[in-house]
This record gives structure tokens, C-alpha cells and sequence, in this order.
């Protein structure tokens, strides 16, 4: 079944507030076999100009994961999640996410579309402190094969 | 040693990196990022989903192509902006090597305020994994 295209501009309640931990940025980027001491030493991280140790470009993955969940679940939307893949993704950095910061997650239906009869839905996640400073903005673009 | 703007012009390239992916990378990553999705650990099921075989998370690729970028720039945190398409999965075999990741990037524009757009190409075995693999990295 295609995606209804009237759920673009659809938005869901802000997500619980994600602490992030210096000791979750190291497993991060041990995951991604980076050793730059910015993401694990603060005193290096200082160094480079920022207030704690920054996580890698794409740490937003582990927020806007979980915070996308809530559209591939929503019963109206009807994704088949058994036949999605990772079509697209993009992070638009605000400033750096860093050890301490208290971030909030808000997922919006950016975009849907149907191509030769494959589903293709855009979430937009924006992250901000629990004060409300912007700090990342991630899209992510999956893709339903074969279900339209 | 971070490069200034006045370093850099349009064909700059970047150093190129190679890195291997094994199926304990892949296990590791799905720990770390939250993404337990079952064909990236399952040849059982990844098979029984018509992909021919276990399959690296995309977003590790992606992850490990935007270190010659943080790598270059000096400072992770210059990398204002980072997009990527999925253009073909990176099949990961259950032996010791793994599959090969290789990147390179090059300086495709100049942009205001010292900021330069980087164009990578991510290969593994040869076939282009990520399309419009692109990162704006803030310099100086």
C-alpha cells in the first residue's frame, strides 16, 4: 500500500531527555575503529576549542534511531518494516554534540514518496538541549521495497 | 595540523584510508549504535530476505567513510554537514579478513565563510557502496 502522502508535515512529542556520556562517545567511536583522543580525553578536546569531549559526525545516528521509531511504528503511516532499508542519511550540525549535553528529540514526516512501487519515507529529527539550542538536525530516508 | 582555507582548492584530495569490516565490527557497531537489525548478524535471515549474505549496517560505512574527513579537517567538529545514499550493500563474510572499505575524497567547492565541500568515493571490491557521499567541513 502506498504511503499517504497527507502525513508529510506530521510531528510527535518531543522524546525523554537523552543524557549524553563521555563513556557512550568512546564506545561510539571504538565502534567505528577511530582513535582521535577528541573523543575520549577532555583535556585534548579543550585543546581543539570545545568544553568536553565531541562525539563523532554520525553519534546523531544513536538519538534519531530511536527517536524514528515512533514513525515506523505509528499504526496510520503502515510502514512494512520487515522489507525497509537504509536509502539516505544526512546530519546537519548545529555545533558539536558533546559530553553533558541534555538533548531532546522531536521526530516530523519531511517527506513521502512512491517509486517504482518502492515506499520511500523521510523523517526529520531535530535535536536540541532541554533549553531548546539547536544542536543537530538528521534525515533519514527509508525505503519500503516493493510494497507500493 | 589542521588545512586553512588558503590551503585548498577545488580538486584538493583528500589522503585515502582503507579499512576492513569483519563480522565482529559488525556486532560491535550494533552494540554502539543501537541498531540490533537482525541481517547485520544473521545469515539465516539476511538470506531468507533476498540479500546475499550478512550485510554491514550502512551507517557504519557511512561512520568509517567520514574519518578521512574528521581525519583531514583536524577537528571533528568542523564537519558541519554530512549526507550520504546507500547505493549498494557491503556484504561482510564470515572469516578473519572481512570486506575492504576504501575512500577517497577530494575538494569538490569552495563555499563562503571558509567552508569547503568534500565529495567522497566509498568503494568495497571494486563496486561504489555510498552515492553522493558528501561532507561540508568549516575550516580556519
Amino acid at each position: 500500500m502506498a504511503l499517504d502522502a497527507g502525513l508529510v508535515g506530521r510531528s510527535y512529542p518531543p522524546s525523554a531527555v537523552y543524557e549524553v556520556g563521555r563513556e557512550k562517545i568512546a564506545e561510539f567511536a571504538t565502534a567505528l575503529a577511530d582513535p582521535d583522543p577528541v573523543y575520549r580525553d577532555p583535556a585534548a578536546a579543550r585543546a581543539a576549542g570545545h568544553p568536553d569531549v565531541i562525539a563523532p559526525p554520525t553519534f546523531a545516528i544513536v538519538l534519531s534511531l530511536g527517536a524514528g521509531n515512533v514513525v515506523v511504528e505509528d499504526p496510520e503511516v503502515g510502514l512494512d518494516y520487515s522489507r525497509v532499508v537504509h536509502g539516505e542519511q544526512r546530519f546537519t550540525h548545529h555545533r558539536p554534540i558533546r559530553a553533558g549535553d541534555r538533548l531532546v528529540a522531536t521526530a516530523t514526516i519531511d517527506a513521502v514518496k512512491t517509486v517504482a512501487g518502492n515506499d520511500m519515507l523521510t523523517t526529520r529529527v531535530d535535536l536540541a538541549t532541554e533549553d531548546g539550542e539547536p544542536v543537530c538536525t538528521t534525515r533519514s530516508m527509508l525505503v519500503a521495497r516493493g510494497t507500493a | 595540523m589542521s588545512p586553512r582555507p588558503t590551503d585548498v582548492e577545488v580538486g584538493t584530495e583528500l589522503p585515502e584510508q582503507t579499512s576492513r569490516v569483519t563480522r565482529a565490527d559488525l556486532v560491535r557497531y550494533a552494540g554502539a549504535s543501537g541498531d540490533l537489525n537482525v541481517i547485520h548478524w544473521n545469515e539465516r535471515v539476511a538470506r531468507a530476505v533476498g540479500l546475499p549474505g550478512v550485510i554491514a549496517h550502512g551507517m557504519l560505512t557511512a561512520g568509517l567513510a567520514v574519518r578521512a574527513v574528521t581525519a583531514w579537517a583536524g577537528d571533528p567538529g568542523a564537519v558541519v554537514d554530512y549526507s550520504v545514499r546507500f547505493s549498494r550493500p557491503v556484504v561482510v563474510p564470515d572469516d578473519d579478513l572481512g570486506a575492504e572499505l576504501t575512500v577517497r575524497g577530494r575538494v569538490a567547492a569552495l563555499l563562503e565563510d571558509g567552508r569547503v565541500r568534500v565529495d567522497l568515493t566509498v568503494t568495497s571490491g571494486g563496486d561504489k557502496v555510498l552515492s553522493l557521499a558528501r561532507a561540508v567541513v568549516a575550516l580556519g
